[in-house]
């Protein structure tokens, strides 16, 4: 069931967005993947879950923030319908705890991940306007130096701000563009900045690719 | 608006896809004769627009054959498409969200019902009167006054060609000709028939023969002998097709003609936009074509032409031709 009404809702965000997708450097592939994308509407993760080959799908989990998908509709199509892993927003939780929250939500991706599952992710943890790619969050790196066999794949959406942007409830169908660069290549001695840093690297090169 | 699927129209469909698999079979045997890579890449694109003509003509077709409602839903789609592609291509503002919506979803199913209902006073004057005027007050509402007038004239103009313009094709199925009722669905047909080929035969007499460039700061493929090859071919042809039409073979010339030139002025008009923009296409809906947009160009700025012309000689001045 969950299964169908994904694909479903996948087919309607494809319709809407008509994402011209494009692999450079990278092919589609069956191992375990942290796709990092830049974020600017709602419809990212469906749509980037919606272009990836059907055999993938059904193993690759978006990531979304707990304190805006966990009720109602919004419930259904993220948890019922995508399997999401909803995870706290650190700005949202008072300071003392957040320590605390990080290290669950570092436990909860590696779950999630296991050691089938793929993942997608917004490193910036909040939507932008589309102009330019905020500041990654530490969380992906995090992720990274616990799982460095992991491939780590940046993703570049664009458009999607115009389809769909922060604020509207309405969408207009504007076409949409994902491009999936070569994932990336850390060194074993990898600091929390350069890490990120390549990662924000990535993914804005994408942009003009 | 009615409709009847007479022998004419069916002869007339026969002979497209007999001219599609004469195409067909053209392709194929050039694709075996090839020799160089350069000549490859001309011979797969000519290929895929092949192709692509029996997709294309196939869904015409059958949304021909549904009826007026048909034609309607069809080119109210095209419209959202082309409208799609154009919003994708130039840039638009956040503040402009809003007023996309309603041009999408309120003006072009309005637009197209308009002509549905037959109701040609309004249907003329809705994009170019109420669409001119709702859409700045609506972007003054949004309150943003960056580059106002410059994202005001720019959504008008989007809804003016791939909706407003586009929408007079089928607008030829509201004439109720006298003498010609229940088979203004040909004239439609005529119409894409004779623009459509004119692209063609512009294309091909380009390829052959091409050498002077026409506009070369807009578009380094148009020439003048394809520019006036793929024209006389077109009202050739369009003048051999009169007797599907109303026209006397002398009108029909002359609106072949006109359509045909329009055609040119929209590929060209278009091409400006696109060379802007720094594109070449303005999708890749349609296999070796680009995108809808790139199809309808000519459509765009012959329908309404057509449609105003026919309208004067044969509903509003029929004497003017005794």
């Amino acid at each position: 069931m969950s299964a169908i009404s994904a694909d479903i809702i996948a087919a309607c965000a494809r319709v809407l967005a008509g994402p011209s997708v494009r692999w450079v450097n990278c092919r589609p592939s069956s191992r375990q993947r942290v796709y990092f994308a830049n974020h600017t509407s709602h419809l990212d993760f469906v749509v980037l879950w919606s272009v990836l080959p059907r055999r993938l799908r059904a193993k690759t989990r978006p990531v979304a923030a707990k304190d805006y998908w966990s009720s109602g509709l919004r419930k259904r199509i993220a948890v019922n319908a995508f399997n999401a892993v909803l995870v706290e927003r650190g700005d949202k939780i008072a300071n003392g705890d957040r320590l605390a929250a990080a290290r669950h939500t570092l436990d909860m991706l590696l779950e999630a991940l296991g050691e089938q599952n793929s993942l997608i992710v917004f490193p910036e943890g909040t939507r932008g306007n589309g102009l330019k790619v905020g500041p990654f969050k530490s969380g992906i790196y995090y992720l990274w130096s616990k799982r460095p066999d992991v491939q780590f794949v940046p993703v570049y959406l664009s458009n999607l701000n115009r389809i769909l942007p922060k604020g509207e409830i309405l969408p207009v169908p504007v076409i949409s563009h994902v491009t999936f660069g070569a994932p990336l290549r850390p060194d074993a001695n990898e600091t929390k900045d350069s890490f990120l840093a390549k990662a924000h690297d990535a993914v804005c090169a994408l942009r003009d690719a | 608006m009615n409709f009847k699927l007479d022998h004419q129209m069916f002869l007339i469909l026969n002979v497209v896809i007999g001219g599609l698999v004469a195409a067909s079979v053209v392709g194929y045997i050039l694709s075996r004769r090839v020799k160089s890579d350069d000549q490859r890449a001309t011979i797969d694109n000519l290929n895929a627009r092949i192709r692509a003509w029996w997709i294309m003509i196939g869904i015409f077709s059958i949304s021909f054959l549904i009826g007026p409602a048909g034609s309607m839903v069809l080119f109210a789609f095209i419209s959202l498409l082309a409208l799609r592609e154009y919003i994708s291509l130039i840039s638009t503002a956040r503040a402009d969200h809003r007023t996309l919506f309603w041009s999408f979803f309120v003006f072009t199913p309005l637009q197209y019902w308009f002509w549905y209902e037959g109701w040609y006073g309004l249907a003329i004057i809705l994009i170019p009167v109420y669409g001119f005027l709702f859409i700045p007050i609506r972007l003054a509402l949004a309150g943003e006054t960056t580059g106002f007038l410059d994202r005001a004239a720019r959504i008008q103009w989007g809804l003016m060609v791939c909706v407003y313009c586009i929408s007079y094709a089928p607008a030829l199925l509201t004439l109720n000709i006298p003498g010609y009722q229940k088979q203004d669905a040909k004239l439609l047909l005529y119409l894409v028939i004779v623009v459509q080929l004119s692209d063609i035969f512009q294309y091909i007499w380009g390829k052959l023969l091409g050498k002077r460039k026409i506009a070369p700061a807009i578009s380094p493929n148009k020439t003048w002998e394809g520019f006036i090859g793929g024209i006389a071919t077109a009202v050739a042809l369009g003048t051999a097709l009169w007797w599907m039409t109303p026209f006397t073979p002398l009108l029909a010339l002359c609106l072949s003609l006109a359509a045909a030139l329009m055609g040119f002025a929209g590929g060209l008009t278009m091409s400006a936009i696109k060379r802007d923009r720094g594109v070449k296409d303005f999708g890749n809906t349609i296999e070796g074509h680009g995108g809808i947009l790139d199809r309808m160009d000519s459509i765009c700025f012959s329908a309404p032409l057509f449609f105003h012309l026919t309208r004067w000689f044969f509903v509003t001045h029929p004497t003017w031709l005794r």
